[in-house]
């Protein structure tokens, strides 16, 4: 075993740091832009010279780079605090559905502007009445010669509100059962009758929104898959949710608790040599390396050419409960002072809190810890579903709370 | 990046696996809890004759001088076939004591003997309830003696040579007594796994040379058992796989309330956990043996990172697996409690779950460690 890129890699590694260190933007006046403006920018550079959607085919805008060298490159943007969250979803789950399913016009048309950041992408999916359980949604699309009229209402849509296209599933026949019954479009975000309101969250901050459909007329042309094959194509945007989802846990790790323990005192000691902080701290330690050399055998599979294995699928339902039990233990190690957010005065800026506030949507979005347990149990352990008393029946006489 | 056995070493484990499988069913187990033996004799033999004893012995001394991914993979094994050997004591322990700390003459005299199987060692550290303090040895080496009350020494009664742990004038020193003496007493202590021996050994001027002729670091003492406790990681990771695999095949066949109970999502969840703790234990196991193999300044944090983790990852796995069984998981017939069993001893065997937190935030601070 050893750590090392083979000299592939390490050409790769070598010809990306080059770039990244002559084109990474240093100067005021990017710093003085929005977040969203910067991201734009810094897509674009990177889009023009070839290191924007790595993975992707060149007529896509892509350079056709493999797995391993898509993760190389992330390793060495990262060491720069770039913004890049802008384009996870459209980029990272919407691009391979559109690759996937799109026609060949389109996939010309709309997947360069996507990988150049021009173009910003949503994912209009979850509904009041469907969230861990997606497919039972319930926003309508009624043909109407050779367009659609769409009603409903989608909820927890990231970037929304920026978003210039969304992809949606809506319900074309509600006499079949739950999954047959969907049907899968892209729609313009600015197209009469889409209605956006941001939903402020605990946090006080508001990256999702609720988005209104009322008669939004769609072309038939927009829609990727038959007509009922809606459950199928939003599995292929879901199945690059995973990859999409999970980046933000930060700052959050264990040399920020060592860091604290050792700075405060308990019982007239440094925290840090109290038996029960170094119990706690350990214990995280096991989940944080274990998820790092866990990262490591994957990308041992992917250096050799081969799928990494169900391992993975441990990373949010570890990595979010940690963030949170962590956040919490530390709080209560700086006292009373733990509570204080205003970043003049908290320790460490106030990212203990922040990861605190933020923990509790870690642990739901892209799939709660129950949801992510359940795939566990099914997909790796093959454990049989728990028996769904909607199957089979038409959608309508589903019982509804 | 490449975090991954060879495809050779994959191949060992396969092999491994059928060997244990065919020669070490949980029958096997089950015939030395239920009896008065402290191992399978007739297994250990066949184990031997593998060269699995030899692993990582060098050549020069009848080895097969090969690295510890090969034993760590064989550690597995026998973990997950709950084996009723004294590999641990004799390969982990007694063997890299030996080379580690032996004279030539002691290293050539001992190790081709315990390479070939024909000799078992094991190590006496325990005196007394509680952690192992090495500055607060009872056990005294005078001249070329040793007296002293040791236990619990695991597989002592099947042993021929013992590294004892003791203290002269001059510090902390590793003993060599074999066992066929006037001066060794061993009797028999039960402990909460039979399918492996312990033993009290009282050592009454029994006759002993100190390894290397010399005094050891305590430093050196613990990087011989920071390497142990990733090989005992490994083995408590088998352990681990082997609960969850009898819980998963429980839950899929037993059921309740017309359906398979391995449906219910409080069963589910409960199989998810195991299996995040056991794939946690693996990576950070995979650490450990890297560090240990390529001789890392990084071995005490990945040792202990490693240790926690299969402590942990093992004792929920045989906990819950019984707790999936439901009332029949509590039977001598189910072979759910042999799992409860070995994760528990091996849990103890060198430190325990809160010495090695201890130790690992240790790595994480630089600071030094003492206790064990």
């Amino acid at each position: 075993m050893d750590f090392n890129d083979t000299p592939a890699e390490a050409r790769f590694r070598e010809e990306a740091v080059t770039w990244l260190s002559h084109n990474v933007p240093t100067d005021d006046a990017f710093w003085a832009l929005t977040p969203l403006e910067q991201a734009k920018l810094w897509q674009k550079r990177k889009y023009d010279d070839g290191w924007a959607c790595l993975g992707w085919a060149t007529e896509f805008g892509g350079r056709g780079a493999s797995p391993i060298e898509e993760v190389i490159w992330r390793q060495e943007e990262a060491r720069y605090e770039l913004p890049t969250n802008f384009f996870l979803i459209g980029q990272g789950m919407i691009g391979p559905t559109l690759m996937a399913w799109a026609t060949a016009d389109d996939k010309a048309r709309y997947l360069p502007p996507l990988a150049s950041g021009e173009e910003v992408w949503c994912q209009l999916f979850s509904e009041p009445a469907g969230g861990s359980d997606l497919a039972a949604l319930r926003t309508r699309a009624e043909p109407d010669g050779d367009d659609w009229i769409i009603n409903g209402q989608k909820i927890w849509t990231s970037g929304a509100h920026y978003a210039d296209y969304g992809v949606i599933v809506v319900r074309t026949d509600p006499t079949l059962p739950k999954h047959k019954g969907l049907s899968y479009f892209y729609i313009d975000m600015r197209a009469p009758g889409v209605e956006i309101k941001p939903i402020k969250q605990l946090t006080g901050d508001a990256d999702f929104n609720e988005v209104y459909f009322t008669d939004v007329r769609v072309s038939d042309r927009q829609r990727l898959g038959e007509v009922g094959q809606g459950w199928q194509v939003a599995l292929t945007t879901l199945m690059n949710e995973r990859a999409a989802i999970g980046g933000g846990i930060g700052k959050m790790d264990v040399d920020l608790a060592i860091a604290i323990a050792q700075d405060v005192e308990l019982d007239g000691q440094p925290a840090i040599d109290n038996a029960a902080v170094r119990t706690r701290i350990a214990d995280w330690y096991v989940q944080e390396a274990g998820l790092k050399y866990t990262g490591y055998r994957s990308l041992t599979a992917l250096s050799r050419g081969a799928l990494p294995g169900p391992e993975n699928s441990i990373g949010k339902l570890v990595g979010a409960p940690k963030m949170q039990a962590m956040a919490s233990f530390l709080m209560d190690l700086l006292g009373a002072s733990g509570a204080i957010t205003d970043e003049a005065l908290a320790v460490k800026a106030g990212i203990i809190q922040r990861a605190y506030m933020g923990a509790p949507g870690m642990r739901i979005a892209g799939g709660t810890d129950e949801i992510m347990a359940n795939i566990i149990a099914e997909r790796v352990l093959g454990l049989p579903q728990e028996p769904r008393l909607d199957k089979g029946i038409p959608f309508t006489d589903v019982p509804t709370g | 990046m490449n975090f991954e056995f060879s495809e050779e070493q994959h191949l060992l484990r396969d092999q491994a696996r059928a060997l244990l499988a065919e020669f070490c069913p949980t029958d096997t187990v089950r015939a030395v809890l239920d009896s008065d033996n402290e191992w399978d004799q007739s297994l250990w033999e066949r184990v031997a004759d593998m060269g699995w004893t030899a692993t990582v012995i060098p050549e020069a001394y009848g080895g097969l001088g090969l690295s510890h991914y090969e034993l760590a993979i064989l550690a597995e094994e026998m973990g997950r076939s709950v084996a009723p050997l004294p590999f641990s004591s004799s390969v982990y322990l007694a063997s890299e004591a030996i080379l580690a700390f032996g004279s030539e003459g002691q290293k050539s005299e001992w190790l081709p003997k315990l390479a070939s199987g024909e000799c078992v060692g094991t190590v006496a550290m325990w005196e007394r309830p509680g952690a192992l303090a090495l500055e607060q040895l009872a056990t005294r080496r005078l001249g070329d003696t040793v007296s002293g009350v040791k236990s619990p020494v695991p597989d002592a009664g099947v042993a021929d040579v013992v590294v004892v742990l003791a203290h002269s004038d001059a510090g902390l020193e590793a003993c060599l007594v074999p066992m066929d003496q006037a001066g060794v007493q061993q009797q028999c202590v039960m402990t909460l796994d039979g399918s492996r021996g312990h033993s009290t050994l009282t050592l009454d001027n029994a006759q002993a040379e100190v390894l290397g002729h010399n005094t050891i670091e305590p430093s050196a003492w613990e990087r011989l058992i920071d390497g142990a406790a990733v090989m005992f990681a490994w083995e408590q990771l088998g352990v681990a796989e082997s609960a969850l695999t009898q819980a998963r095949d429980y839950a899929l066949q037993r059921f309740a309330f017309g359906r398979a109970i391995g449906s219910y999502q409080a069963i589910k969840h409960k199989l998810a956990a195991m299996y995040v703790k056991n794939t946690l234990a693996r990576s950070n196991a995979y650490y450990g043996v890297w560090a240990l193999a390529e001789n890392s300044a990084d071995l005490p944090l990945a040792a202990a990172t490693a240790r926690v983790a299969g402590i942990q990852a093992a004792a929920f796995a045989a906990e819950e697996n019984i707790q999936t069984h439901g009332g029949m998981g509590f039977t001598w017939e189910f072979d759910c409690h042999f799992y409860y069993r070995r994760a528990k001893l091996l849990s103890l065997v060198i430190g325990s779950e809160a010495v090695w937190q201890d130790r690992l935030v240790s790595g994480l601070t630089h600071q030094p460690t003492v206790a064990m």
